[in-house]
């Protein structure tokens, strides 16, 4: 019996997806296909350590498949060779769900966008989520339509002046993790294209994790929205900003004259603080696993507080039934009989004739 | 006490069941065929009811309705004009009447033909009572207080008392028809077994309504139809959306591919991913998603994965399925589309039948994008259909859409169950080894079968078959992304021949005496009243041709020489003609249309007067 039979999600995201023996490289993992994203897109940084990373796992490259929508990061699934589908626009969450549902023995990767997923695809992605379907989606924000060239995207900030907002955006944006979080995720993250460690520490975790896992990458477009997060990448800028998250890590963050610390405020509610005012025991500790999603919630929503604060990292990681398990468990499981099947045509009110 | 049934044979006989939506109309409807079935009789049947759930009670609209035709012999339709009508209050009545023949009998519930329920309909006397019903047999019967007085010590309430009323007005008509009803007491009591004092009413009601015409003296019982002689087998009543459903679960187990349905619900599709939701224990998977798109993206992804994707749908949904099922065209993965056609356009009518998606199905999507359509003929044609229709998809590896219409999905007829054993396995080779014409080892999706024009379908899990497909147009031969002017004229030409060379049986044409100048020509679910008209005809001595089509997209090959035989080819079809355009358009020839678009399938003689003037103005001319 597996522990899906209980209804008790397994401990891996990974479970039943085959693995092999034989090393593989990052080179095994690329395709033949030239990839062509403008140069200094933050799409190759993703790409490569996307193909670094794969190694690690130790599957079976037949057992990797690459799902994406329509966008610039959607051509991710051509440059990795392993089994890819490109899809239509918004949609390759539900393709994802229904691939994942079918074939438990896949590992099954969504790449999609700021207006593939959150525009066009809203709908499926919250959906996907809800469900705790067992897809790992990597949404790369860059904050501006970069195939249809340079119109807002709903992550765009207001009042951002582009093609199609020749007088500044009005559009309110999303964030997209308390998006992801809203719709009761179990996992969320959030990473730089240009920071290989933590990048690979999220997708590895994200990976790992039974359900869906929902990762936001900061990507940087130099020819729509260039220096989007130049602030969070120069090492300087960065220090007052960038909130490293660590399960059971205090979260402080800051260079040596200004150091912060996050603390409790109101009921269920987090907060920035000058960290030289904060009792070492006031440091809100990190715990991806809460129980209360609102403390990850509130983590998301950080920067209504401190707006300059970007935490990293991963949020939430929860265990819940999964979606495709659950589904899988209420079929029997045994290959259909011409026995039972004649029964079922049968019904239960048939005559016979002559 | 003398039974007075009288001895004696009729052939066959309509009865329609009408009244409030609360009524339980469907329900006696049902039992009623269910009963005629195990009799020995070919039947079929048109339930109606209203688009709301709850519409006002006592009106027009809210009148719910199920006609059922019994017959000694193979009937095509659930037949016109009622030749009883059960008419539970005066909406049913006022709603109905215009269908009922002169001389035809008409049984009323006379406890509901209130002053305050006469007046909600606007008939300012009693009908019953009048005289204007002077040309029919009218029963009125007091089935409200009858069934009170009947379940008096039965201690339940008067509301749920006169829920049973439909079991009374069934339990009478079966006397009248001499239909047994044991099996519908069997099925009360399974119906209601955690509600036995429930279920002892309702059987009550049903025996008080039996005997009640047994010792009124004022019910003469109708005379006996005797059992049709189908041929033999082991037979069982369906409805279309259910013998959809067994078809495509038979065609999982045909093919060893699991089945994988993504729907949204809609009427009148909703009872396809109910039927499929009930075979779990047969390995068929229902994912129940958040919106029509995603009910045809999901199916996609489990056919890549390898399953036979389905997706369910009404017109509405077809509208937005367009674009995925592009997708799958361009990807060329099996993919079953089913369209239960309603009245459209827009929401349109939920709960009516139309054929009007015919030109969407074909055509309705973006680009050069062929698709094979196929369209069922009857209830249990549903079955076969769904079963060819999953063949093309594996076979050609392609989508397929199956036009039904909330006739077809509604109507049931007796149905001769195959044996599972005999049926012929769908075979789907799945490509195992690396196929690239340059001898690199590598996997070239986009290689073709010669014969089929099929592409190699390697689905993920098979080592060193890695590949990438996707929306954007393919190389014809390495199936990598090409942007180049002639390999997408090349691949435009491919997936219209693959389409175009689906195998599918010629046409065959009814004409006995071969000396037809008319060619009756439908398509789905006209095959009934088509069929009833065309023979009514025959029998005054008018010579007319039939045939029908079950393949629109390709046409049978010979068709071209059928329509030439002709001089005068029309198409019936529940649209304003649009078979009709795409068969003018391909055998130039001219082709007449009768149409029809109340929501409400063809009458048989509505089609036998079309034969019989056209008859008569050949002989002037
Ligand atoms: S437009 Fe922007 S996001 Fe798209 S490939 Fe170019 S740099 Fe990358």
């Amino acid at each position: 019996m597996t522990a899906y039979d209980l209804g008790i999600p397994t401990v891996s995201g990974l479970d039943g997806v085959p693995t092999t023996d034989q090393p593989s490289t990052p080179a095994d993992f690329k395709s033949d296909q030239e990839v062509r994203w403008c140069p200094g897109c933050g799409d190759y940084v993703v790409l490569n350590t996307m193909q670094s990373f794969l190694p690690t796992l130790g599957l079976r490259r037949e057992n990797i498949v690459f799902v994406s929508g329509i966008g610039c990061s959607s051509r991710f699934p051509y440059y990795m060779d392993t089994y890819g589908f490109h899809s239509i626009h918004g949609r390759a969450t539900a393709i994802a769900t229904g691939l994942a549902v079918e074939r438990p023995d896949l590992s099954v990767w969504v790449i999609t966008g700021d207006g593939d997923s959150l525009s066009i695809g809203g709908n499926h992605l919250i959906h996907l989520l809800r469900r705790n379907v067992n897809v790992k989606v990597l949404l790369f924000n860059n904050r501006i339509y970069g195939l249809t060239k340079g119109q807002y995207s709903p992550t765009s900030e207001v009042g951002k002046r582009t093609k199609s907002s020749p007088a500044g955006s009005v559009d309110h944006p999303f964030n997209p993790l308390a998006l992801a979080l809203g719709a009761d995720a179990t996992f969320v993250g959030r990473a730089l294209d240009s920071d290989k460690a933590g990048l690979t520490e999220v997708l590895s975790a994200a990976a790992r994790h039974r359900g869906s896992a929902f990762v936001e990458i900061y990507q940087n477009c130099p020819i729509f929205n260039d220096g989007a997060f130049d602030a969070l990448k120069d090492k300087h800028a960065s220090a007052g900003r960038l909130l490293r998250l660590g399960a059971g890590q205090p979260m402080t963050f800051g260079a040596d004259e200004r150091k912060y610390a996050v603390v409790g405020d109101g009921p269920g509610g987090l907060t920035i603080a000058d960290a030289s005012n904060v009792a070492p025991d006031d440091v809100v500790v990190h715990q991806p696993d809460h129980e209360r999603a609102g403390y990850s919630y509130a983590l998301a929503r950080l920067d209504e507080t401190f707006p300059e604060v970007t935490p990293v990292g991963i949020f939430r990681d929860v265990v819940r039934p999964t979606y495709d398990d659950e589904v899988r468990a209420q079929i029997s499981g045994q290959a259909m009989s011409s026995e039972r099947l004649q029964d079922v045509l049968l019904g239960k009110d048939s005559w016979l004739v002559g | 006490m003398t039974t007075t049934k009288p001895e004696g044979h009729t052939s066959r006989v309509v009865i329609r069941f009408a009244g409030d939506s609360g009524d339980g109309m469907q329900l006696v409807g049902d039992r009623f065929s269910a009963q005629s079935a195990a009799f020995g009789n070919d039947l079929a049947t048109l339930p109606n009811f209203p688009a709301e759930i709850r519409a006002p009670q006592g009106t027009v609209p809210g009148v719910s309705s199920f006609q059922i035709h019994f017959a000694d012999y193979d009937i095509l339709t659930p037949g016109d004009r009622p030749d009883v009508l059960v008419a539970m209050n005066p909406a049913a009545l006022m709603a109905n009447l215009g269908d009922v023949e002169k001389g035809s009998t008409i049984v009323a519930n006379s406890d509901e033909f209130t002053t305050r329920n006469l007046a909600k309909v606007g008939y300012d006397d009693n009908p019953l009572t009048d005289g204007s019903l002077e040309s029919y047999v009218v029963h009125s019967v007091a089935m409200t207080t009858i069934t009170r007085a009947a379940l008096a010590d039965t201690g339940l309430s008067k509301k749920d008392a006169d829920r049973c009323r439909n079991l009374f007005a069934l339990g009478l008509l079966s006397w009248m028809y001499s239909r047994p009803i044991e099996s519908t007491e069997k099925f009360l009591r399974s119906k209601f077994a955690s509600k036995p004092d429930i279920a002892d009413a309702n059987v009550l009601a049903l025996h008080t309504g039996w005997n009640y015409g047994e010792t009124t003296e004022s019910i003469a019982a109708e005379l006996a139809v005797g059992p049709a002689t189908l041929p033999t087998g082991q037979y069982r009543q369906v409805n279309g959306n259910a013998a959809l459903a067994y078809g495509l679960a038979t065609a999982g187990y045909l093919s060893q591919r699991s089945v994988v349905l993504g729907a949204y619900p809609i009427t009148p599709a909703s009872d396809i991913l109910h039927n499929l939701s009930l075979l779990k224990d047969l390995g068929v998977v229902t994912l129940q998603v958040e919106d029509e798109i995603a009910g045809v993206c999901t199916a996609l992804g489990a056919s890549y994965g390898g399953a036979l994707g389905v997706t369910a749908t009404s017109g509405p949904g077809m509208a937005l399925k367009a674009e995925a099922i592009g997708l799958g065209v361009m990807t060329e993965l099996p993919l079953v589309v089913v369209d239960v056609q309603r009245g459209g356009p827009s929401t349109g009518l939920p709960t009516k039948t139309e054929q009007a998606d015919l030109l969407m199905a074909i055509h309705g999507r973006n680009g050069e994008s062929p698709v094979p359509v196929l369209a069922p003929s009857s209830p249990a044609d549903c079955f076969d259909i769904a079963i060819e229709a999953a063949t093309i998809a594996l076979r050609y590896r392609t989508p397929v859409i199956i036009l039904s219409d909330g006739a077809v999905a509604n109507g049931s007829e007796p149905w001769r169950v195959p044996s599972v054993a005999d049926l012929p396995s769908i075979e789907v080779n799945l490509a195992a080894a690396p196929n690239a014409l340059d001898g690199s080892g590598k996997h070239w999706p986009y290689v073709r079968d010669p014969e089929t024009l099929a592409r190699d379908w390697a689905i993920p899990g098979t080592a060193g078959l890695e590949h990438r497909i996707g929306g954007l147009e393919k190389s014809a031969d390495t199936g990598e992304i090409s942007y180049d002017p002639t390999n997408h004229d090349t691949m435009v030409r491919l997936r219209q021949a693959k389409v175009d060379g689906v195998l599918v049986p010629d046409l065959e044409v009814d004409d006995p005496s071969g000396q037809a100048e008319i060619l009756i020509l439908g398509w789905g679910s006209t095959f009934g009243p088509i069929g009833a008209g065309v023979r009514r005809a025959r029998t005054q001595g008018v010579q007319v041709a039939r045939a029908h089509l079950r393949h629109l997209n390709p046409l049978p090959r010979n068709l071209d020489a059928i329509v030439g035989a002709y001089s005068h080819v029309v198409v019936a079809e529940m649209n304003l003609g649009q078979l009709a355009k795409i068969l003018r358009a391909r055998t130039l020839s001219s082709i007449e249309t009768l149409s029809k678009v109340t929501g409400q399938p063809f009458l048989a003689e509505e089609i036998e007067k079309y034969i019989i003037e056209f008859s008569a103005s050949q002989e002037q001319a």
